[in-house]
């Protein structure tokens, strides 16, 4: 069970939050001149790296906002 | 129908199947080499059953199987051992119905008996739109050959005496596919009768060996870096479950895999009471009996991406709470063991099997919480992919390339249950 660090409302259990996945995924600037290979990019691929892994939480069950934090993946252990 | 495990006219309960005798040693411990024709990255069932296959199949020996851990120590050590090939979509039925096929070849094939088990799957339906989706299932499992029906509560109860069926639970049991030739099957000494058999054939197996990077002549892949030194390759197949990503992020390849925590735990052990294999997508559980006498019981995955081979504790909880609602008769049974792997799941819940962008690099990834079914057609289709250098026909809808054409093979949702 994660203690997440919710910026808000401080470090809370995981069952009140909800997991978004990689952090700091932009929408692509000109969606029109994208081809296949780069939607498919957009859409399917994220980062899957072992180690410190920046992504995103919604303090689902708490204040309702979203945010990002840094936790490394192999140790679940949350960055300051 | 009467359940196998009911009690002997003289009210004794029978003897648990026997289990094989532990193993002496029974496959050559290798030292790598400095090349080999091919080298498969992944001592799982995955890698293991490449190997074989590549050598029974193809003619292809001087093989090695690096594994960084020690042999079948990762997903193929961890997994509930369910073995069901009822998919709905045409491309998953032929894999999984392939792969369901073989299972009933292999232990006459590899002379060894693993106790593959055909005791049945349930997966439980409790809501109308659950019926309708389990009754579609079935149908098409019909015309894709798999032995598959829909069946009602009365059924149900009769499969598995000890499932609570009362209409006045909170989730009663509308019903459920039943696939009879489903089953479980020993794990370990699956990956043990695959170890001995390749050996034979001449593969090296080798543990303790990461692979941590790659040697490339351009786009083209030639061999290994290692933990023990580098190997050249002619050919390389990736077989790392979990772990792949990290594989091929050294080439800068990004791929669609994201790792999470699958957990599973198990029982004490109690006297014969469960038949078959049921699972329940609605409360999200699943359980059958081992050989020995444990509830094995599994999950869905945690949310979260982790390399950690540990979960989180209201998983656990919630699946505990789901066993209860379908079997009371579990409430006084106790927890002895729980664990993790690191599951590599697709956007498609599908696995990625085939050719890569480099020359010489094949991967078999993306099998997330369901590949230990798979495994002697995983096994099979990828030693084709590896040995010819193009798809298997049953791998063909596989290829990565699929996220980019938008020809998913959408299985979430569409299968029975994560596994
Ligand atoms: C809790 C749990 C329950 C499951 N239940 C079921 C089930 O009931 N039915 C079902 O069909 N499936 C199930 N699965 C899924 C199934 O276990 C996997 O899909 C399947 O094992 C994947 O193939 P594999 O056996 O080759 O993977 P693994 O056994 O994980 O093999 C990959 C191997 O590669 C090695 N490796 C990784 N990176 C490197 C490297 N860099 N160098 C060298 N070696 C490396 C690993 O150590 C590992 O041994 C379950 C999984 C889990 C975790
Ligand atoms: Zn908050």
């Amino acid at each position: 069970m994660l203690l997440i660090p919710c910026p808000w409302c401080g470090n809370r259990d995981e069952v009140e939050f909800r997991y978004g996945g990689q952090a700091q995924v932009p929408y692509p600037v000109d969606p029109t001149s994208l081809d296949d290979a780069a939607w498919a990019d957009y859409l399917f691929v994220r980062d899957n790296h072992c180690g410190s892994y920046a992504e995103r939480w919604v303090h689902a069950d708490g204040c309702r906002r979203w945010f990002d934090v840094v936790r490394d993946t192999a140790t679940n252990e949350f960055a300051p | 129908m009467r359940s196998r495990h009911s009690r002997t006219p003289d009210g004794t309960a029978p003897r648990a199947e026997r289990l094989p005798d532990p193993p002496a040693r029974l496959w050559r411990s290798a030292e790598p080499g400095r090349s080999y024709d091919v080298v498969i990255v992944g001592a799982g069932g995955h890698g293991l059953a490449t190997a074989y296959y590549l050598a029974a199949e193809h003619g292809i020996r001087d093989v090695a199987v690096l594994e960084r851990g020690w042999l079948a120590g990762g997903n193929m050590a961890r997994n509930t051992t369910i073995i069901r090939s009822n998919y709905l979509l045409d491309e998953s039925a032929a894999l999984y119905g392939h792969a369901l096929d073989l299972w009933e070849r292999w232990p006459a094939e590899l002379d060894y008996d693993f106790l593959l088990s055909q005791r049945g799957v349930l997966n439980l339906v409790h809501t109308e739109q659950e019926v309708r989706d389990a009754r579609r299932r079935a149908f098409a499992n019909g015309l894709n050959g798999i032995d598959a029906e829909f069946v009602g509560p009365d059924e149900v109860a009769a499969l598995c005496p000890i499932l609570d069926v009362s209409p006045d639970r909170r989730y009663p049991v509308l019903g459920a596919t039943w696939q009879a030739r489903a089953g479980i099957a020993k794990h370990d000494h699956v990956a043990w009768a695959l170890a001995t058999r390749a050996s034979e054939l001449g593969v090296d197996l080798i543990e303790q060996c990461e692979v941590t990077g790659f040697v490339t002549d351009g786009e083209r892949v030639t061999g290994v870096r290692t933990s023990r030194g580098d190997i050249a390759a002619g050919r390389v197949g990736l077989a790392a479950a979990g772990r792949t990503s990290e594989l091929t992020d050294i080439l800068g390849w990004r791929i669609p895999l994201q790792s999470h925590p699958l957990q599973a735990l198990v029982s004490e052990l109690l006297e014969p009471v469960h038949p078959c294999v049921v699972m329940s997508n609605h409360v999200h559980v699943y359980c059958s009996q081992a050989h020995k006498g444990e509830l094995v019981l599994g999950a869905g995955i945690d949310s979260y991406n982790g390399y950690g081979q540990r979960g989180s504790v209201q998983v656990i909880e919630r699946q505990l709470a789901a066993a209860l609602e379908l079997f009371p008769i579990f409430a006084r049974a106790h927890v002895i063991r729980t664990w993790a792997g690191v599951v590599d799941v697709t956007p498609d819940a599908s696995p990625i099997i085939g050719p890569t962008p480099f020359e010489g690099l094949y991967v078999n990834c993306g099998w997330g919480t369901g590949g230990f079914k798979a495994t002697p057609a995983a096994g099979r289709v990828f030693a084709h992919t590896v040995a010819t250098g193009s798809p298997h026909p049953l791998a063909e809808p596989y290829g990565w390339e699929r996220f980019r054409t938008g020809a998913l093979i959408d299985e979430h949702g569409a299968a029975a249950v994560a596994h």
